[in-house]
């Protein structure tokens, strides 16, 4: 077999051909063909199957058209890297709800919408006969027998037959383009079951925030007690010895040794209260009861206590509702010109109930008041209630109910 | 009077300071202690004069060291007891004073030990079985709102004597701090108990505590 043969003239030898290495080298041409075709499908596939992606996000940018307050966007967002990304992409429904909704839009949409909008051109051409025959066009419809030609014939056969005909049209249009937008929407939105997966994590990770803000007031409240706190208490030992070192009668060095100890005082008290304010050690030592009895005992309007839990709810619970009732006292305090100010609470089927109820001039708004906003979130986030009720005139009653036990 | 004193303070500057301080008024620190749980073996190891603690320590680092020393009032009835603080909060002086031992027992604020001259007073005081509250402690309650404040009944000059009573003060040293005699204090301290509806008018522990719930309530 010469290497310049090529396959016709050697089929028309058929005993030659048979025993020549030909059909081995067909054979092996048509096996390797769907291999080739496979390995090409694979390489295109992912591509062809991500095209839904574009096409998805356009889709629900024009969905505004119909839907102006926009169309929720169904991914999740994926971690950094390609390989992560296409794999997410791969295992969500919404990547293969949004290729079925490209096929879609390739095939069936274009003709159906084509065709519709047909009908309204046919309607408006017919809608504009008065005006073709004026034209004098050689403009002419023919009706069963009869056939349309002259200017008054045209305008009565457009306003009687034409303009209903043409308004039903459009109102099918409408129809046709809301139904499209829900197929759209249907394919396009996240489903119910997403959301629902969303609102989970986004829950999960509003506990996550809650407990790390927790946790960094508590390292804050301790970086503070164990540095600036000791430091200060160290440099007025210092300073009170120096004092007494100078001994009473040191003059001007003595003044100025009497002024820092006084001033190191000052960033002491200074300190204590903001450590205070950041999380009450009391709170923690002794509970809600006590930490509420110590605000009482710093607060400038007499304050009734009647507080009986019992045991201690659980240090998330506690902690919110401390903040809660030293809001309201503050609040009450500060704006409401309040003269006495009562605090209850109790245990009551498993939740821990506080209320708040000051005699102030009212007025206070949730909505606008961002402090007791942010508490009311705070004890959403352990699936608690915050109410606020403050009539103009008052009285202002804060009550706020939290599950005793959490986390 | 020299005093054998056991300290107990996580922070390491601070019992190092606290040290230096004591030794400076002629005082021995056999022990300094880092947290809770040493502190009673090392009070049951060299049987000090009184102790000297810090509320906040480990292993807790709650309240550990303030219940070390309710715990060691329990157990050694005449140990006299002082305990430093950052928190003026009543509920923990009213836990120390709760138990009542034989031995001398103090609340103060770490801020305290800034007046070199008065905290060394302090611990002498204890030492000798007073009982010391932190001044701002009991400003804190005589100065609390109430609807219907009782103390309203008092003159200006009774009101000082309950608070150096609150104090802790013996009648001699409010005597000696107001420049009045003692009989005109026994006077003041028998019009405020009568006014108060307060009971047993006898001196030390028992008065103060006795001052102090009535505070509380």
């Amino acid at each position: 077999m010469s290497s310049e043969a090529t396959l016709w003239p050697t089929m028309a030898h058929p005993p030659r051909f048979l025993r020549s290495a030909w059909p081995w080298r067909c054979l092996a041409y048509l096996v390797t063909t769907p291999l080739f075709a496979l390995a090409g499908w694979l390489a295109v596939l992912p591509t062809f199957v991500l095209v839904g992606l574009p096409v998805g996000r356009w889709e629900r940018w024009r969905l505004r058209l119909i839907h102006p307050a926009g169309v929720t966007d169904p991914h999740n967002v994926p971690e950094p890297g390609r390989r992560v990304w296409l794999r997410t992409r791969l295992r969500e429904g919404a990547t293969w709800r949004e290729l079925g909704y490209a096929l879609c839009l390739l095939t069936v949409l274009p003709a159906l919408d084509l065709l519709a909008l047909a009908v309204l051109g046919v309607c408006l051409v017919l809608l504009a006969m008065p005006l073709l025959v004026v034209a004098g066009d050689n403009a002419e419809l023919r009706l069963g027998e009869h056939l349309v030609d002259t200017f008054g014939e045209a305008t009565a056969f457009s306003l009687l037959a034409m303009l209903p005909l043409t308004t039903l049209t459009v109102y099918g249009l409408c129809v046709l383009a809301g139904a499209q937008a829900a197929f759209a929407r249907s394919l396009l939105e996240p489903t119910r079951a997403e959301l629902d997966r969303r609102v989970r994590d986004l829950a999960h990770s509003r506990d996550r925030l809650v407990a790390a803000f927790e946790a960094e007031r508590r390292r804050i409240e301790r970086d503070l007690h164990d540095g600036a706190q000791q430091q200060l208490a160290l440099l007025s030992m210092s300073l009170g010895l120096a004092a007494r070192e100078l001994g009473p009668d040191s003059g001007r060095a003595g003044e100025l040794v009497a002024d820092a100890h006084r001033q190191a005082r000052l960033a002491q008290s200074g300190v204590r209260e903001l450590v205070r304010g950041i999380h009450p050690q009391l709170l923690t030592d002794h509970g809600l009861a006590a930490a509420v009895e110590e605000l009482a005992e710093r607060c400038p309007i007499p304050m009734e206590l009647d507080i009986r839990l019992g045991e201690r709810p659980s240090a998330p619970v506690e902690s919110t509702a401390y903040f809660v009732v030293s809001e309201a006292v503050g609040n009450a305090v500060r704006h409401a010109a309040a003269g006495r100010i009562t605090v209850s609470g109790e245990r009551r089927a498993g939740s821990l109930v506080l209320t708040v109820v000051d005699d102030g001039r009212g007025g206070a708004d949730l909505a606008r008041g961002s402090g007791l906003q942010g508490l009311s979130d705070r004890a959403a986030v352990l699936d608690g209630r915050l109410a606020v009720l403050s009539p103009v005139g008052g009285p202002t009653s804060v009550r706020v109910e939290l599950p005793w036990l959490c986390g | 009077m020299a005093l054998r004193i056991v300290v107990a303070e996580d922070s390491v500057l601070m019992r190092a300071g606290l040290v230096g301080l004591l030794e400076a008024f002629g005082h021995t620190v056999p022990a300094a202690v880092g947290d809770a749980v040493a502190l009673p073996a090392a009070v049951a190891e060299h049987g000090p004069d009184l102790v000297l603690t810090d509320v906040r320590m480990p292993p807790g680092n709650t309240d550990d060291g303030l219940r070390a020393a309710v715990a060691l009032r329990d157990a050694h009835p005449g140990l006299a007891v002082l305990v430093l603080s950052q928190h003026a909060a009543t509920a923990y002086a009213a836990e120390l004073l709760g138990p009542a031992g034989r031995g001398g027992v103090g609340y103060l604020l770490k801020d305290r030990i800034g007046e070199v001259s008065e905290f060394a007073d302090a611990v002498v005081r204890v030492a000798a079985g007073e009982t010391v509250i932190d001044p701002d402690v009991v400003r804190q309650l005589l100065t609390r709102q109430r609807v219907v404040d009782p103390l309203d009944a008092l003159t200006p000059r009774e009101r000082e004597v309950l608070t150096l009573m609150a104090e802790g003060r013996a009648n001699a040293s409010i005597a000696r701090e107001l420049v009045v005699g003692d009989a005109a204090v026994a006077k003041h301290i028998g019009n405020i108990f009568a006014k108060l509806g307060l009971t047993g008018g006898e001196d030390g522990h028992r008065r103060v505590l006795a001052v102090l719930s009535y505070l509380r309530r």
